[in-house]
């Protein structure tokens, strides 16, 4: 099935005309030892239909029970949410045929969610280059609540896709994995900037995740899946438009593209008189467009009711306190109290945290580096590195303390900056401690005059033509000098201490 | 009086004293089966016999008992288990073509429950298909026969288990009860059954028929044998979030004190709502008797008006047919069971291969219960039938409550009607859903309740059941006012029912 992309607008007419509303439904795949109603292991990667259970196969007479801390990781998030937390909840049936559902039906929650009525205040980043200051946005969160994944489907033919394929494989290792949808109320007035909006707001709901503890949160690897949800109405009016739904959108940059998109899109067919279904849409990833999936027009009828082999999930007040108070600093505000504490301007910030090293930075910092110098390395040399190996800088191998350790080093003058970057080859290469590799690789800054001075007397000799330029009053012919002695050292000195011997012994002539 | 006369209490006893062996007692039932279960007119109370399963389990009850290490009182004492709880390495259809050949990979908490008492397992009794009748005729493998009048029906859903009691095919065996299906097969069958209090035996393994209304349950000739094996399967199971975490009554305790027969101090109230029109008259006479009866023991007797148990036959058929549709969704042919390509077909889709199999795979009583059920829980309907139910259920519970602040027990017949023909009411689902109006608000309700064979109906000549209901968890009372009622009723019959049950042929056709 080839993707045909639709007409658009321009982006900047279509926002003339329309006000885009905007919904974003998250799905968080909780990081629990065992499974939301089995103790079935939750492990990635692991021989398909390996982690399975006559419960998550829905075999005959097999029942669930609610995993006690998918609950409570269910409460957390909604607390960080700033939701209301459900005196008293149940687990409702969502019922709907498909092979990789063990049961056909989903255990989930319907009318009574464990967490409702929230909000979380985003941050959304000035426009690049734009001077004005970073923007925060209220998004009201509607509902969290808790249900079981499904299994993974494979099609094998052709299209790799369900239409056209030989046959299907199911693994049954994801069925009942616990997971938190997270669904928003209806976003509105964010007018042009609704792409970035629904960025930020994934991102940070990412973050807040992350500082939870409660999952991976990767969207890479489908920890966190987003649903975007866009509809236009004529600017100014009040009543919402038909909305569509997107699906299988799996990087922050695409929860950008795929609504910034599907306002066009949108734009385009209401402009020309048409009406949008009411439908889901696939986002393409290579492509950058939407295509059409099932209709909803018919909506499909799931027969919720509520799970009679679960009794209700009621958690009392006193374990609701008790897990608020476990609740990590709210990402914004801690992200605004480190840019204070460490002097970092708002793009400074920014590139830290998006490059997901806001923790790995604190922790240098903790460990006693400046916040400057843990800024550099990380967004510099280790960045690079990682990079490089393709992976996250988190997973690089080297951690916040032997950063520290690194700049400790340059800072007491034993090494430059230079020569960190071997002791970081080092470090990878896991040869010790800061101080074992400098000491192994006999890295350490000369800083003996005497041995400087021969190597400074050496190049002065080699370079007469340089020496007379500098004692002609060229200071900065040094250059040239400080290179070849720097050579001669093998890079084991101090440039700014050799520069201090050449012009102490080739004073200028006045 | 043979081995297999016996009731549980008795070979327990005959087992400790080393009067029999478990392995001879085992072949003893293995025999009678082979004897009168099998061929065109046999019992076909069992849908799978495992001979050398339970002879092996039998054997290793007899190392046990040799070895001064029994596991339980009932140790070596052999059992039948209903075709709907599932069964490590035996088949478990629910009397259902779409389950033919399906073999669990693990056992209902029931039975290694049984399996940990030392129980060996005669084999799987025959039922309706899943559990949705009152008389074991929509089973896929063919009907159970009523061993009084192998014309009739023996009850059901749990007509097999009923029946293999009765006909001394085995002495125990274990049943499960949504709306009736061991209360009403004992009333047909002149045996005893026991529902007891929701969440009081776990439910893990029993392939749900309704969820909020199953519960499983002893099936025996006596009262003391239903609460010895109540006392094996009952109790907490973490894999059941439903089930009771709180200790087990001493139900043994409670059937042996009522075994004594005075009722002196229990008020037991007369359920004026179950009576009247539809109600037979030997069955009537029967029940009335048998309230004299407990009367004259020294109970104290009312009449108590439960209102709202007109609408609970309603309530029962969105509440169950809702959860069932939802249930019997599984079968799907993408996992297990049976499998059927659409004809016609080339390449079918997964959506065209679940069509076909449910279409084959189910009879028509399924069908119709998916299709009601699928349509009480439908968007715009739902608060009109599924919300209703829960409302009315609520209403019942109620009844209950206000006639227990009366009563310690409350009466009535277990079943409008003896036994009727086979055949007579496969056309009318409506005449058959009326046979279990009497045992459906326990269900609804949650509360515990035996049914006791009371006499023969004298029209008919077919076995009566006096059916006795407490609060929830009030279980040890069932056994208590059930066993003084056994006692005063077989003194007043010179003799347990079942001694008139016509004398089988042996068929000899094997199970």
């Amino acid at each position: 099935m080839s993707a045909t992309a639709a007409d658009l607008m321009a982006y900047d007419a279509a926002l003339a005309a329309y006000d885009p509303a905007l919904g974003l439904e998250v799905h968080v795949e909780l990081n629990t030892a065992t499974k939301m109603f089995c103790g079935c292991p939750t492990g990635f990667g692991a021989e398909p239909n390996t982690q399975v259970c006559p419960t998550c196969l829905g075999l005959p007479g097999a029942m669930p029970v609610v995993n006690r801390v998918g609950v409570e990781s269910a409460i957390r998030i909604g607390l960080a949410l700033n939701c209301s937390i459900a005196e008293w909840c149940r687990f409702a049936r969502k019922n709907y045929f498909y092979p990789d559902m063990p049961k056909n039906f989903q255990t989930s929650q319907y009318d009574e969610p464990i967490a409702f009525d929230g909000w979380m205040d985003v941050v959304v980043p000035a426009p690049e280059g734009s001077d004005a200051e970073d923007e925060v946005f209220r998004v009201e969160i509607e509902r969290a609540h808790m249900e079981e994944d499904t299994g993974k489907s494979t099609h094998i033919g052709e299209t790799g896709r369900i239409h056209g394929a030989d046959y299907s494989l199911v693994d049954y290792n994801r069925a009942g994995i616990p997971l938190i949808e997270i669904v928003t109320k209806p976003i509105r007035g964010a007018g042009e900037r609704a792409p970035e909006v629904a960025r930020a707001y994934v991102q940070q709901l990412r973050d807040l995740i992350v500082a939870l503890g409660v999952s991976e949160a990767r969207m890479d690897q489908g920890n966190l899946r987003a649903d975007v949800n866009l509809s236009l109405a004529p600017s100014g009016s009040d009543v919402l438009g038909t909305r569509t739904e997107t699906k299988n959108v799996n990087s922050f940059r695409s929860v950008e593209r795929a609504v910034r998109y599907e306002v066009q899109r949108h734009a385009a067919v209401l402009s020309s008189g048409g009406a949008i279904l009411q439908e889901t849409r696939h986002w393409h990833e290579d492509t950058g467009i939407t295509t059409s999936g099932r209709e909803k027009s018919d909506a499909e009828d799931y027969r919720y009711f509520p799970e009679p082999d679960l009794v209700p999930v009621a958690p009392s007040r006193e374990w609701v306190e008790e897990l608020r108070a476990t609740l990590p600093e709210n990402p914004t505000a801690k992200r605004a109290r480190l840019q204070a504490a460490w002097g970092y301007s708002d793009l400074e910030m920014r590139d830290v945290v998006g490059a997901g090293a806001l923790p790995l930075v604190e922790e240098t910092v903790e460990a006693g580096a400046s916040p400057q110098s843990a800024r550099k390395w990380w967004l510099s040399e280790l960045a690079r590195r990682a990079n490089d190996t393709g992976v996250d800088l988190v997973d690089l191998g080297v951690t916040p303390a032997q950063v520290a350790g690194v700049q400790a080093l340059v800072d007491a003058g034993t090494i430059n900056d230079k020569l960190a970057r071997q002791v970081f080859d080092g470090l990878l290469a896991g040869e010790g401690s800061p101080e074992e590799i400098v000491e192994k690789r006999g890295l350490a800054v000369v800083s003996d005059d005497g041995a400087l001075g021969a190597a400074v007397d050496k190049a002065i000799e080699a370079n007469p033509d340089v020496a007379e330029k500098i004692r002609g009053g060229k200071v900065a012919a040094a250059g040239a000098l400080i290179g070849a002695v720097m050579k001669e050292m093998r890079g084991q000195a101090d440039a700014g201490r050799v520069r201090e011997l050449i012009l102490e012994k080739l004073p200028v002539v006045e | 009086m043979s081995w297999i006369e016996k009731d549980a209490a008795a070979l327990t006893d005959a087992l400790a004293a080393g009067e029999v062996t478990s392995v001879e007692l085992t072949q003893a039932h293995l025999d009678r089966i082979a004897a009168v279960d099998g061929g065109e007119r046999g019992v076909h109370a069992f849908l799978h016999v495992d001979a050398e399963g339970a002879l092996t389990q039998a054997a290793e009850s007899d190392a046990r008992r040799a070895a001064g290490t029994p596991l339980s009182a009932l140790d070596g004492v052999p059992i039948a288990v209903k075709d709907v709880l599932a069964t490590t390495g035996l088949p478990t259809t629910c009397g259902s073509k779409i389950l033919e050949g399906w073999v669990p990979p693990y056992d209902a908490t029931v039975v290694a429950r049984l399996k940990a008492a030392g129980l060996p397992i005669l084999g799987k009794t025959n039922m309706d298909e899943f559990a949705m009748g009152s008389s074991t005729e929509h089973s896929a493998y063919g009907p159970t026969r009523n061993p009084w009048d192998l014309d009739r029906i023996p009850g059901g859903s749990g007509g097999g288990s009923a029946a293999a009691v009765a006909s001394y095919e085995a002495p125990l065996a274990l049943g499960t009860d949504t709306g009736g299906s061991i209360r009403q097969p004992g009333a047909v069958t002149g045996t005893v059954g026991v529902k007891p209090t929701y969440g009081a035996v776990s439910r893990y393994g029993l392939v749900a028929l309704a969820n909020s209304l199953d519960q499983v349950g002893p099936v025996t000739r006596t009262v003391l044998d239903s609460a010895l094996l109540h006392e094996v399967i009952a109790g907490h199971d973490p894999r059941d979030s439903t089930s009771i975490d709180q200790p087990v009554p001493d139900v043994v305790a409670a059937a042996r004190q009522g075994a004594a027969g005075d009722l002196t101090g229990v008020k037991v109230g007369v359920i004026a709502e179950l009576a009247g029109e539809g109600w037979q008259d030997g069955v009537m006479a029967r029940f009335r008797e048998s309230v004299d009866a407990m009367v004259a023991a020294g109970a104290e007797v009312v009449e108590v008006s439960c209102p709202s148990f007109v609408h609970a036959m309603a309530a029962y058929y969105l509440i169950l047919p809702a959860e069932a549709s939802s249930n019997l969704a599984k079968f799907d042919a993408m996992r297990y069971g049976l499998r059927v390509l659409p004809e016609g077909v080339d390449s079918p889709s997964a959506e065209e291969v679940m069509r076909a199999t449910r279409d084959a795979g189910f009879g028509d009583e399924v069908k119709r219960r998916i299709i009601l059920g699928t349509y009480a829980l439908s968007s715009g309907y739902y608060d009109a039938y599924y919300g209703q139910a829960q409302k009315v259920r609520t209403l019942i519970s109620r009844d209950f409550e206000a006639a227990f602040e009366q009563v310690d027990v409350l009466l009535s017949p277990t079943a409008p009607t003896t036994a009727f023909k086979l055949g007579e009411k496969l056309d009318d689902p409506l005449a058959m859903y009326l046979n279990d109006l009497a045992t459906i608000p326990a269900n609804l309700a949650g509360v515990p309740g035996i049914s006791v064979p009371c006499g023969l109906a004298e029209e008919d000549g077919l076995p009566v059941g006096l059916q006795i209901l407490a609060p929830a968890l009030a279980d040890d009372r069932v056994y208590r006012v059930g066993a003084a009622a056994e006692t005063l009723l077989t003194k007043a019959l010179g003799g347990p029912l079942l001694d008139r049950a016509p004398t089988l042929t042996e068929t000899g056709a094997g199970a």
